[in-house]
């Protein structure tokens, strides 16, 4: 076993800043991430290429003369009290900890509407997600539809890598996306932002209170139809990009105890879960965009380290990107339709293939996943499960081990503590 | 709603599921009181296995019996059951298992169950991926595999057809003919039918009853690569070990291609949380009887409590010292199979009916520390 | 730029080095990585490997998510919809 002072789970803007600030006050630290390289969803494919900011955080990161990092490296399970079961290409693996901070990052919210099982539809993070990995778009027609600011950005990215981007469909209106654009121009850097993306996006047409209301198709996506107001029409189009905002990663925070509330994982102004020598930060403690992760994960970082006066200049940064992130939340509430878009029939379960109308008789998620095998699949409930708790308010039931679905033989692996005994036992 | 009852059962599990059904059909207005949901206590975690056991006469007496009432309940709609006619083949590592096997198909074909012995070469043609070097094995072609908490929903279907009525509450204290809802609420009956599994203890505090929490590990779908349950015979000693942890090799197909890979039993652990190392202690053992498992991907595990006895046979009649209470309880690692067979042996005492095999050795009185003997 | 070989569903086909294995998919005009349970064509959805929808066989192993596993000389692909 690998022993550290602080062991930071994912390197996405939270752990690298939670990692660089440690390390910075003189802590052995570890990462241990999922990905290929450092950077988490937002710098997917290389920190180093994506801005300045996360340039410096990635150098950062590189130089630091005590921090390990570990790609590759799923967490799947917690062992013995500080310690992590890890599954690497090169096998299994168990990390002791001192200090833990968890910034295991977010996922899409997808919700269901007929045919959004059909190949050609993807989350819109996760399209982006997609064509970094080299998926081809030259050329494809494009809708990008759902929530947020995401969508924006992934839409002039679509746009660079040569996509025909048909339109931009969110769902909020006008209304409140003015109400949030009027305080934008207090914010010089995000106007900035703005504008920038207004010019990529040149005349690509973006409608507000707008949504997919069905994909259409045999085997592959041909057209969606949209809804704008009365208007309905069918736009054809190859791909289909839909997300309604992020959810917290937050179960392997749970299998340590941790509590959890309303998604993501519970704080204190020290970013103190509930665990004592738990930390979490970024988008698992709450999704309020890149700006916090930073403020958040550079917290964390100071305060496993021993040095919270450090971290006190930046809990300002950590509030103001905390208020933008409620109004954005605010801006970009889900609008009651959304809730009505699956019919009868409609798959809610991806892995498991369970309609809408079978889970509607249940009254909780745990009655709908016994009864009917909802979330039992492989993903465990990480899409149907946030998609339930915004069509029928239901809460995901308790988690369990493996965090992640694993190689039997991982699980095998004990603590070397535990080894000794259980060779005893045999 | 009627607050008066013929019988009122609480717990909604399988064994009140099957209580349930058992006394509407006869004619009894009943009432089921659940506290969370049907079949979500320990017959969701269970392995749901309709197995022939024979670690006393009683429990071979009580299982295959119930396996007999389960053929009949499961050729109305096998699929909805999730039923796989799958058998168990007892696997036998050594001459001395294989000796083991041998004496149970004698003890097997003593009371009419069916079951054939294997040698090592059609072993492997059964199963080419077990481990080479095993002695053989016992086919028991009857024994099969459902849903457990699907079976409770049906089963609580039937009674509601037969007019039962099940209430979502919490039975907070026994009465006088009777119980005490949470909400404050009393419900009487003419006989109250505790069947609340590892939870019954919290109404009957005598109750003789520990939990052995067992773990179990679910994989992807891996459809054909078993064919039967696998269970190793060194699997009797595990479970009926009085104290200590134990794990066995014992691996189920699930009609979805699932792989469904147990056991391991623990006293007195109340939590439901997995203790990693007895889950790893668990799967190496499976590991050892089957080296290709180790590849297939686990998606989940999980832990489930079996309400265990001191002497391993369930509680089956009435309550010691608690006038019109019947218990229909710790039925420990069997109740999925037994749970038809509870039900029948409890409607026989509470109408006064002859019962279909002896009640004496599953009456509650056995643990009456006023009345027993010596 | 660099290349990497790899068999997706008995063909072969050269791909840009670090592309995933869905890109070589989608390369292939292989729309479709799995089949639900119920038969339907699934393919990649969340790009990050959370919702299992990208699930191919890759060197014999089932149940790999082709989203998250970089193409490899030699690697062999299978998808559902092949078998
Ligand atoms: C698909 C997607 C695309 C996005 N694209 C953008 C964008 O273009 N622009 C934008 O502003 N925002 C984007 N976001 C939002 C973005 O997630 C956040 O703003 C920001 O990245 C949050 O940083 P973080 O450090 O909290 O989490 P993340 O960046 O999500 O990092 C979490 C890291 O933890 C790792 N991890 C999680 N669980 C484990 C585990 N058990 N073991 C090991 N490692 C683990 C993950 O692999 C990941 O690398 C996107 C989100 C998603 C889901
Ligand atoms: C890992 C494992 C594997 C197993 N494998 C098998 C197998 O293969 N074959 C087999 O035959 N058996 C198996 N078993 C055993 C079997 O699962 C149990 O014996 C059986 O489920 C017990 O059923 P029950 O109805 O008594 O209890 P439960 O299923 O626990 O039901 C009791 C119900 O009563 C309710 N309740 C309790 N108290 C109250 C109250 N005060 N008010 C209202 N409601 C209340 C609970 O909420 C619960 O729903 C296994 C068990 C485990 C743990």
């Amino acid at each position: 076993m690998q022993r550290f002072e602080i062991v930071v789970v994912g390197a996405g803007p939270a752990g690298i800043a939670a990692a660089v600030s440690a390390a910075e006050s003189g802590a052995q630290v570890c990462v241990l991430d999922a990905g290929a390289a450092p950077g988490g969803q937002i710098w997917r494919g290389g920190a180093e290429r994506h801005s300045r900011t996360a340039a410096r955080w990635a150098t950062r990161l590189r130089q630091g003369q005590q921090i390990s990092v570990q790609q590759n490296t799923q967490v799947v399970a917690p062992l013995a009290a500080g310690e992590l079961l890890v599954e690497r290409p090169d096998g299994p693996q168990s990390i002791g900890y001192d200090r833990l901070i968890l910034a295991t990052g977010a996922r899409e919210l997808l919700l269901p509407f007929p045919g959004w099982t059909l190949p050609g539809v993807t989350g819109v993070g996760g399209l982006q997600a997609l064509i970094k990995g080299g998926v081809p778009i030259k050329g494809r027609r494009v809708v990008v539809a759902g929530s947020g600011p995401l969508l924006l950005a992934v839409a002039a990215g679509l746009r660079r890598s040569g996509a025909e981007v048909r339109l931009i469909a969110e769902q909020s209106d006008w209304a409140r996306l003015l109400a949030f654009g009027a305080q934008l121009p207090l914010d010089p850097a995000r106007l900035l932002q703005a504008l920038r993306l207004r010019a990529t996006l040149g005349r690509t047409a973006y409608r507000a209170g707008c949504w997919v209301e069905q994909a259409h198709g045999a085997e592959q996506l041909e057209a969606v139809t949209l809804r704008h107001g009365a208007q309905r029409w069918r736009e054809p189009c190859e791909q289909l990009a839909c997300g309604f905002g992020l959810v917290p990663n937050s179960e392997l925070a749970a299998t340590l105890g941790c509590a959890i509330n309303a998604g993501a994982v519970v704080v204190d102004y020290a970013q103190q879960t509930s665990v004592s020598g738990i930390l979490a930060a970024g988008e698992v403690a709450g999704i309020a965009g890149v700006e916090a992760a930073l403020a958040e994960g550079a917290i964390a970082g100071y305060i496993a380290a021993g040095r919270p006066a450090q971290a006190q200049p930046l809990l300002a940064r950590r509030a103001a990107a905390r208020r933008f992130a409620r109004r954005l939340e605010h801006t970009f509430a889900l609008r009651a339709e959304l809730r009505q878009l699956a019919s009868a029939q409609t798959i809610v379960c991806r892995c498991e293939d369970v309609h809408y109308a079978a889970l509607a008789e249940h009254p909780s998620w745990r009655s709908a996943k016994i009864h009917t095998r909802c979330g039992m699949g492989p993903c465990q409930g990480r899409i149907c499960g946030a998609a339930t708790s915004v069509l029928f308010g239901w809460t995901p039931e308790s988690i369990r081990p493996p965090v992640a679905p694993v190689a039997l033989a991982t699980l095998i692996t004990t603590s070397s503590a535990h080894s000794i005994n259980l060779e005893e036992h045999v | 709603m009627r607050t008066h009852y013929d019988a009122l059962i609480i717990g909604a599990g399988i064994v009140g599921a099957a209580c349930a059904s058992e006394l509407a059909q006869a004619g009894l207005h009943v009432a089921v009181v659940e506290q969370e949901i049907v079949g979500g206590g320990t017959t969701a975690a269970g392995m749901g296995h309709i197995v022939v056991m024979d670690g006393s006469l009683p429990e071979l007496v009580l299982t295959s019996y119930s396996q007999q009432l389960w053929a009949e309940l499961l050729a109305e709609r096998p699929a909805d059951h999730e039923h796989l006619a799958c058998g168990t083949l007892w696997v036998a590592a050594d001459a001395e298992e294989l000796a083991e096997a041998q004496a149970k198909q004698a003890r097997y074909s003593a009371h009419g169950i069916a079951s054939r012995l294997v040698a090592a070469a059609e072993l492997y043609a059964l199963e080419p991926l077990l481990r080479p070097g095993l002695a053989g094995g016992l086919l028991v072609p009857s024994d099969s595999v459902i849903y457990p908490p699907r079976s409770a929903a049906l089963l609580i279907e039937r009674a509601r057809n037969h007019g039962a009525q099940v209430i979502s509450a919490a039975v907070c204290a026994l009465r006088p003919s009777g119980v005490l809802l949470a909400d404050g609420q009393t419900l009487t009956a003419e006989a109250v039918i505790l069947a609340g599994g590892i939870r019954s203890q919290a109404l009957a505090p005598e109750l003789p009853l520990r939990a052995k929490q067992g773990h179990l590990a679910i994989t992807e779908r891996y459809p054909h690569i078993i064919r039967q349950q696998l269970v190793e015979l060194g699997y009797i000693k595990s479970a009926h070990a009085s104290s200590g942890d134990s794990v066995a090799f014992n691996v189920q197909p699930r009609p979805t291609g699932q792989l469904l890979i147990g056991s391991s039993r623990q006293f007195d652990r109340s939590e439901r949380s997995v203790d990693q190392a007895m889950l790893a202690q668990m799967l190496r053992r499976a590991v050892e009887y089957m080296p290709a498992l180790a590849q297939l991907t686990v998606i989940r595990a999980w832990t489930g409590l079996r309400p265990a006895t001191p002497d391993g046979l369930p509680l089956i009649g009435p309550a010691w010292q608690r006038p019109g209470v019947w218990l229909a309880t710790g039925h420990e690692g069997l109740g999925i199979t037994t749970a038809l067979g509870t039900a029948k042996l409890l409607a026989a005492q509470l109408l006064g009916h002859s019962a279909p095999i002896p009640a004496a050795p599953y009456l509650p009185a056995r643990f009456d520390k006023e009345t027993a003997h010596g | 730029m660099a290349k990497v070989n790899v068999v997706i569903n008995g063909r072969p086909i050269s791909v840009a080095a670090g592309s995933s294995v869905a890109a070589a998919l989608a390369l292939a005009g292989v729309t479709a990585t799995r089949r639900s349970i119920t038969g339907a064509a699934r393919a990649p959805v969340c790009g990050i490997g959370v919702c299992y929808e990208c699930r191919v066989t890759i060197n014999g192993q089932a149940h790999r998510l082709s989203c998250q596993v970089a193409c490899a000389e030699g690697m062999q692909v299978v998808t559902d919809a092949a078998l």
